[in-house]
């Protein structure tokens, strides 16, 4: 066991947790934050996407005591009282149906439309198809998602 | 997952006694491929020893003409750092084509050539551009770290500190994406360098990373696309599986060589 003290969603967390504890299972089940999810758990659908110091990580391949000190921003850390712009992106341009892809596709988006915003690139549609690469949908085609990230990255 | 202890090494050497002292203790850097492997119950360290953390361990840096990268430097931050773009900007574009987005802020290269898959990017760009890895105790040329699937030269309590790589005349990687794994169906990387003009290949190998002297002998003699058309690849020793035949992936190594001469 292990005692890890981390900032999550703007607060200082602290949990003695077993060593092998995943951020992604830390997360839901000791925080209660439900909104990270867990599809495959071997890191290829992305549903389990957060933002650790400010980076898109998949938290189910990341250890929880490996992140003392570290800044954590889940689903639930974006709206700051109104939905983040791309959170009302995804609901006009019907981005989700079933909604589970949906917190890790808004985790990716977020850091994505921020990286390419801070190095000066112009973010085009297929540069939003390839970098979703990560992160799989079964329900909605990927194509309103795809519309989704370009409109928020115009309001971001 | 099963239990396990976390150790956070706060220097080489402290990496080398849990490695040593611990219970088939196991280094963890962006763990992107060693807690998959955890989980699939394929790999059972009682210890982990998260080498992060150390001082120096990640970060690029130029000396000269030489480029040195920590062994636990992100791919992100191979793919973005202006003296990778300066020096080798091969390994800049290869670096931005591993996995996606999540994978890349976490893996590193470290991780990356100590695992060794045979699928895997950065064996090929480094094999090609005949770089060294440097480790806790010795200088390993590339040519003999990379020795078959998943396996290298690495000895059970050595760690990788850094890679070096010399600024090549010119090379470029052209990769063939298994667009499910995103690793490479077949990758090649050419290359004008330290080691002269090499062609790896990752990908196709049965047996990992390898030259191929054919397509070397054609890009000494002349170094165009053109030159490498005329080249014969042989089937055997290639992986065969359901994503490709050996005599597929022989032909896709002559076109990603082409390829990626035609981008050098
Ligand atoms: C969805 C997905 C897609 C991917 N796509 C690609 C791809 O397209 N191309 C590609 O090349 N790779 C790909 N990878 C693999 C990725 O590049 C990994 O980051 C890399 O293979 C391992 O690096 P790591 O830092 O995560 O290492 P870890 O998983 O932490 O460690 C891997 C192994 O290396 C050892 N190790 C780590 N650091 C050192 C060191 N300094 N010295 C000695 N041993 C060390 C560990 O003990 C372990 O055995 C992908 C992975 C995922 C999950
Ligand atoms: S749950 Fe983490 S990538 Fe699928
Ligand atoms: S909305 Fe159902 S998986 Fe994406």
């Amino acid at each position: 066991m292990t005692k890890v003290t981390m900032i999550v969603n703007g607060k200082a967390v602290s949990r003695e947790v077993p060593d092998e504890t995943l951020l992604s299972d830390f997360l839901r089940e000791k925080l209660r934050l439900t909104g990270t999810h867990v599809g495959c758990d071997t890191s290829q659908c992305g549903a389990c996407v957060v933002h650790v110091n400010g980076r898109a990580v998949k938290s189910c391949s990341t250890l929880a005591v490996a992140l003392e000190g570290a800044e954590v921003t889940t689903i639930e850390g974006l709206s700051n009282g109104e939905l983040h712009p791309m959170q009302t992106a995804f609901n006009e341009h019907h981005g989700l149906q079933c909604g589970f892809c949906t917190p890790g596709m808004i985790m990716t988006s977020v850091d994505m439309v921020a990286r390419y915003k801070s190095e000066g690139r112009k973010l085009t549609a297929e540069a939003i198809r390839t970098e979703l690469e990560g992160n799989i949908c079964r329900c909605t085609g990927y194509h309103n998602i795809v519309r989704a990230v370009e409109d928020a990255a115009g309001k971001m | 997952m099963y239990p396990l202890k976390y150790h956070k090494a706060a220097s080489v050497d402290d990496a080398v006694a849990i490695l040593t002292k611990g219970d088939s203790a196991k280094l963890l850097a962006g763990g992107q491929t060693l807690l998959a492997t955890m989980k699939q119950h394929l790999a059972a360290p009682g210890d982990l020893v998260d080498i992060r953390a150390i001082a120096g361990m990640s970060g690029i840096k130029a000396e000269g003409d030489t480029l040195v990268i920590g062994a636990a430097t992100t791919h992100a931050e191979v793919a973005g750092n202006s003296d990778v773009a300066k020096l080798c900007p091969m390994l800049a574009s290869l670096a931005a084509g591993i996995g996606d987005p999540a994978v890349r802020h976490a893996g590193t290269i470290g991780g990356s050539i100590a695992n060794n898959d045979p699928a895997a990017d950065y064996p090929a760009g480094l094999l090609a551009v005949a770089a060294t890895i440097v480790t806790s105790k010795r200088k390993i040329p590339a040519d003999e770290f990379f020795d078959g699937l998943f396996t290298t030269a690495l000895e059970e309590d050595e760690v990788i500190t850094s890679i070096r790589v010399t600024r090549p005349k010119r090379a470029a990687y052209a990769k063939f994406r298994q667009p499910a794994s995103l690793f490479a169906l077949v990758g090649v990387c050419v290359a004008d360098g330290a080691g002269g003009v090499r062609v790896a290949v990752t990908g196709a190998g049965d047996d990992g990373v390898f030259r191929h002297d054919g397509l070397e002998a054609a890009l000494a003699a002349k170094w165009s696309a053109d030159a490498v058309k005329g080249v014969k690849v042989a089937s055997d020793g290639l992986l065969s599986d359901i994503h490709g035949s050996a005599e597929y992936r022989a032909n896709l190594i002559r076109v990603m060589a082409g390829r990626a001469v035609a981008a050098s």
